[in-house]
């Protein structure tokens, strides 16, 4: 999450879903909450109750709009233009909160003299390198200062920019500001600049939004906001599936910022995340850049010894000046006392990421043969990831496969009953790979955590033993380890001797020897390595081995010896803000920045927004201070302050190296340090604010057969194609596609579409259409509906086609899987795939099948 | 006709207060948790994979294997009277069995399968039912049905989860709803907390939002289970003024009392001046 990360400081959603309930105006976008989330949508209906206006942004017409007290449609791909639209109505109109504005975000500081604006150029910002397709960030920088993105955020300059966190500063606070927000490169007036040209004309003309809507949603976060009152945006995947995907989250943030909202009870940025533990799988991560607690993974190119390492990610200001500590931690939990000073903790001989290693990438890779094996766990990429058919064709060249999933899903069938085995494009007999199915347990038959789109941890108990065969992810993982330990116990290779330093000795139980989950989350919380006394948060983390931490924003989940994450205290029986349900990252916050409900005094803005307050001696709160408890709101940090201490007693956001949330991201984000409107990859119209038409930084596949792209404007695909969920359907469709109460519900597949559109092509309510993209052809149910609606962009009526992506060939209802048609161009920040914003054709009746497909599809390539 | 009164209270000692549903049809969204949750307890079976096209209604209708059906509305009504601008909105209503004060089906039963719980619910024992499916024309709603398989002819409808209350738990259906959408709890408190809801949606201006079924008087005496709707019933296909099919049983069998009396009088009149002539 590195547009919250550098914006704000921290990668995770900075408020929590029972919140809501105290926010004045909701705005959902890039999202479907009430269908994806519904549990959590119930605090979004107790504000309506409570008369907060709930605004739904979206292309359909949902059970979220349903549910909303205003529905505004939106050409999908033009969240940008909207929002950036919003930006520019609260400056140009005076509608921030100045105060909050002046004293917490980095309005003020003056930029590079050599930064040269997206406004000023066409679409592009200075540093761009066309060759490379990447940007030098050198010239976005403060002025005067070399500034010095955060962890994990450490090599802008090469390849990789993966900011999940915010910024450091070398010199400490930025040392040109301009008070008044007057001078023309202070970031303020950039900003303004920016977005000067995002009118509510354009706004109309680009989204096909009316003035009146606009004006309607605008109005209605400004007066949300202020002292009194606060406001709160709620995002998925709507937002984050696109080329540009982690700008628009920037925008929103923006926003936020003027308007005062971040840090307040009722406001904030709710990241919604896709499923049960994706914040857990980001904090303690399944990417392949990070490591626990968003500690970058080394870079062969960019960190030669341990010290040059420590050097570019120790931020010299902010909480990551800590950053020693956690890295030591983390090798000592998990090297023990293998890792030591005077080996550097071991950092040699550390693995190191050699080029971008994603997901995409890989499956690049494994199209050109070079991939050998594969470790699928819970998850259907030939389903649930965009382009479908590569995955399968990447599959098929594999040597082996592994897939740990509850039921045999299409991954692990495509050998045999693929699509492409029915075309004939790959014939069963001729694929190399050997599959191996280990049926995985389910969450009831294991113990363990989820953390939740909140940052919450939460303990579930194993309530029943795994039938058969089945393993528990941990069992799965621990035994593996102990195999390839006792494998490797006799060799004295230098590239194994981290196996052999790997403390991996977890107490296991049960017939299975299961392992303790409980002892896996107590050296995730830390502890004390001399005495083992769990630790009581991250602050007691050292760098000097005396203590060890697997993920240091999880320390203190396991404090006084007690699974903190198993409470379950109900919020009927304490505030609302239920402390004592379960514990949240970090030190059990739940609204994160909570500084910033005080104004710079310490006095809370408004008595009806009162959260976090210095009471003399204390910040006093709700909730837990996200801020030092004894640090008093006048305190200025001494002529060489470091680390937490430079952070001066009115400056909220303590992890961010200058205490302030950035409206400007001089550093950590690869394409651009403020966002700008770019069409997504397809699209059938120009961009209407600059010459560079897509994100030029964004990642494609180009010339690679396995990801062709529908030209722009191409009249064969004239429509745009968004996917999404339902919520009958979990994902790629495993764990509800093999239920019958769930498949029952939405027994097939389907597309939805406006009455317009199918008058338009022939299409009738109940029969077929087939869909088609320079990637596939499928074919659905066509379900025509009003809440489909055909918008004026640009002059041009445009139409939307509406694809739910959960069918595969298998299971208890099939069907053509609506991810086959998408594209893998992806967004440089977090190389995550656009399939919310596509182009398409569709026609009445069933797709070809067999060899007439495959022909088909040729034909529309040519 | 049997009185509820006296439907509780051959409970005796045993009577406990009557409960049921009040779902709020305002802040459904949709999410079917409660047919699931219903299916899940009540090992109710799957009730076949159709794509109806009908909005996101794939269920269709209360039956033998659906004992929730949440319909889906798309009109194109804006949701509050004073809010012209969108002109569209759906309507979402999680319909069970109403659990008649005045219940057709249990009238009718010869054998005692459907009884009148201590909780005032109608509930049919499964393995006393004979099949003889009267209960089925006599339910306003078409509620009851026979299940397809086995073909023995025997019916079934939602139970309130019987068993859930007499455990002291909740249905299942309540216990799933995430918006409080579908409220239990002691009737009488249900049918003030939903007048208060109904007098804040037309305070607010919603658009149509009218009881169904809470009314002691109506044709069923008031449902065990009734709703706030958002639209007329019938836009929800539920019958507008349902009348409970052996209301007028007393009276048909008055009717046919004084008839056959007149028919005997008749005859036997023939008779005597048959025989006097």
């Amino acid at each position: 999450m590195p547009s919250l990360g550098t914006s704000f400081g921290r990668g995770g959603a900075t408020d929590f879903q029972q919140d809501l309930q105290n926010s004045d105006c909701i705005v959902v976008m890039g999202s479907n909450m009430a269908e994806n989330h519904p549990v959590g949508f119930q605090w979004v209906m107790e504000a309506r109750e409570r008369g907060a206006k709930v605004i739904h942004v979206d292309p359909r017409f949902t059970r979220t709009s349903a549910m909303a007290t205003k529905w505004v449609g939106i050409r999908p791909g033009r969240d940008i233009a909207f929002l950036g639209g919003i930006v520019n109505y609260i400056l140009e109109n005076g509608l921030y909160f100045d105060e909050y504005v002046r004293a917490y975000t980095n309005a003020p500081v003056i930029i590079d003299e050599d930064y040269v604006d997206a406004e000023d150029a066409d679409g592009l910002f200075s540093g761009w390198n066309e060759d490379e397709g990447k940007y030098d960030t050198e010239s976005w920088q403060y002025e005067g200062v070399e500034m010095h993105g955060a962890a994990g955020n450490r090599e802008t300059k090469g390849h990789q920019a993966h900011g999940s966190h915010g910024g450091g500063i070398r010199q400490g606070e930025p040392p040109s500001e301009d008070p008044t927000l007057q001078h023309p490169r202070c970031v303020f007036q950039l900003l303004k600049k920016h977005f000067r040209r995002y009118t509510p004309e354009l706004v109309s003309d680009a989204c096909g939004v009316s003035v009146e809507d606009f004006r309607f949603v605008a109005d209605a976060l400004v007066q949300a906001s202020g002292r009194e009152r606060t406001a709160a945006f709620v995002y998925s995947v709507g937002w984050t599936q696109h080329t540009v995907g982690v700008q628009y989250i920037r925008t929103a943030a923006i926003i936020q910022q003027l308007l005062g909202n971040m840090g307040r009870p009722g406001g904030g940025i709710v990241a919604l995340r896709g499923h049960a533990s994706i914040q857990g799988s980001t904090d303690i991560p399944t990417l392949f850049d990070t490591l626990p607690g968003y500690l970058p993974i080394p870079n062969v190119a960019h960190h030669g010894d341990f010290e040059e390492f420590m050097l570019a990610n120790i931020a010299p200001t902010g909480w990551w000046g800590k950053f020693k500590s956690y890295w030591v931690s983390l090798m000592v939990a998990y090297f023990g006392p293998s890792a030591t000073a005077d080996n550097d903790w071991l950092f040699a001989q550390l693995p190191r990421i050699d080029d971008d290693n994603s997901a995409y990438w890989t499956l690049q890779e494994m199209l050109e043969g070079r991939v050998q094996g594969y470790i699928l766990a819970g998850e259907n990429p030939c389903v649930g990831n965009a382009n479908g058919k590569a995955h399968r064709q990447g599959f098929a060249k594999l040597d082996w496969l592994v897939v740990r999933d509850l039921v045999e899903i299409e991954s692990a069938s495509f050998w045999y009953d693929s699509p492409e085995i029915e075309t004939g494009e790959l014939v069963t007999s001729e694929i190399p790979t050997e599959v191996f199915f280990l049926p995985a347990a389910a969450h009831t038959e294991k113990d363990g955590s989820f953390t939740n789109t909140q940052r919450l941890l939460q303990w579930h108990w194993q309530a029943t033993e795994p039938k058969q065969d089945a393993r528990s992810d941990l069992w799965f993982y621990f035994h593996l380890g102990k195999r390839i330990k006792a494998l490797l116990e006799d060799s004295r290779e230098q590239r194994d001797e981290l196996v052999h330093f790997l403390q991996w000795d977890y107490p296991t139980h049960s017939a299975v020897l299961e392992p303790s989950a409980e002892a896996v989350l107590a050296e995730i919380g830390g502890y004390e390595t001399a005495s083992r006394r769990p630790l009581a948060g991250y602050k007691e983390l050292q760098d000097d081995g005396s203590t060890a931490c697997g993920c240091w924003i999880y320390s203190g989940v396991y404090a006084d010896g007690v699974n903190q994450a198993a409470r379950k205290k109900p919020h009927w029986e304490q505030n609302t803000y239920a402390l004592e349900w379960a514990w949240a990252w970090p030190a059990n916050r739940r609204i994160l920045y909570n500084r910033a409900s005080a104004d710079p005094e310490g006095n809370p803005w408004s008595e009806r927004k009162k959260l976090t307050f210095w009471n003399g001696e204390k910040w006093e709160s709700l909730d837990v201070p996200d801020f030092d408890e004894t640090k008093a709101p006048d305190y200025v940090p001494p002529e060489g302050a470091t680390g937490p201490d430079a952070i001066a007693g009115t400056h909220p956001f303590i992890m961010q190296a200058d205490g302030r949330s950035w409206l400007y991201v001089p550093q950590g984000l690869v394409d651009g340090p403020l966002p700008t409107h770019y069409e997504p990859q397809e699209s059938p119209f120009d961009n209407p604010l600059y010459g560079r038409r897509a994100n030029p930084a964004r990642q494609q596949h180009e010339g690679a057969r396995w990801d062709p792209y529908n030209a722009p404007g191409d009249p064969r695909f004239p429509y745009v194609v968004t996917t999404y969920r339902l919520t009958e359907h979990h994902t790629a469709g495993g764990m509800s596609r093999s239920v019958p109460y769930l498949a029952e519900l939405q027994p097939e597949m389907f597309c939805e579409v406006s009455p317009e559109l199918a008058d338009e092509t022939g299409l009738e309510h109940g029969g077929w259409a087939t869909i088609y993209t320079a990637r596939a052809a499928i074919e659905a149910r066509v379900l025509v509906t009003r809440r489909m609606r055909p918008l004026v962009v640009r002059g041009r009526t445009t139409h939307t086609v509406g694809l739910p992506y959960h069918w595969g060939q298998r299971l208890l209802t099939t069907g053509d899987s609506a991810n086959d048609l998408m594209h893998a161009a992806l967004d440089p920040n977090v190389h995550i795939m656009e399939t919310k914003a596509a182009t398409c054709g569709i026609r009445p009746g069933r797709r070809p099948r067999g060899r007439r497909l495959v022909r088909f599809l040729e034909e529309l390539r040519s | 006709m049997t009185s509820l009164a006296s439907g509780i209270e051959a409970w005796q000692d045993e009577q406990r207060e009557r409960v049921g549903f009040f779902t709020d049809t305002s802040v459904c969204i949709g999410c079917k948790a409660c047919e699931v949750a219903c299916k899940e307890w009540n090992l109710v079976p799957q009730d076949g994979q159709v794509w109806t096209g009908n909005s996101y209604d794939n269920t269709g209708e209360l039956s033998a294997n659906t004992w929730r059906h949440v319909a889906f509305i798309e009109q194109e009504k804006p949701l509050k009277v004073e809010d012209g601008a969108i002109g569209l909105r759906w309507l979402m209503e999680s319909d069970v069995c109403k659990h008649c004060t005045h219940a057709g089906c249990l009238d009718v039963c010869p054998t005692g399968a459907l009884f009148r719980t201590e909780f005032g619910t109608v509930v049919v024992q499964e393995d006393v039912c004979n099949g003889c499916g009267y209960c089925v024309p006599a339910c306003p709603f078409g509620v009851i049905a026979k299940r397809e398989e086995p073909k023995d002819g025997r019916v079934f409808k939602c139970t309130l989860c019987y068993d859930r209350l007499r455990g002291g738990h909740e249905p299942a259906c309540a216990k799933a709803c995430p918006t409080q959408s579908i409220q239990f709890g002691p009737v009488d408190e249900l049918r003030t907390r939903a007048d208060e809801r109904l007098a804040k949606l037309h305070g607010d201006g919603w658009n149509g939002a009218q009881l169904y079924l809470r009314d002691p008087d109506d044709g069923i005496g008031g449902g065990g289970a009734f709703f706030l709707l958002l639209d007329d019933p019938e836009v929800y296909g539920l019958p507008p003024d349902p009348v409970v099919p052996t209301a007028r049983l007393g009276e048909m069998w008055r009717t046919m009392a004084t008839a056959a009396a007149a028919v005997a009088v008749g005859i036997v009149g023939a008779f005597l001046v048959g025989s006097r002539s």
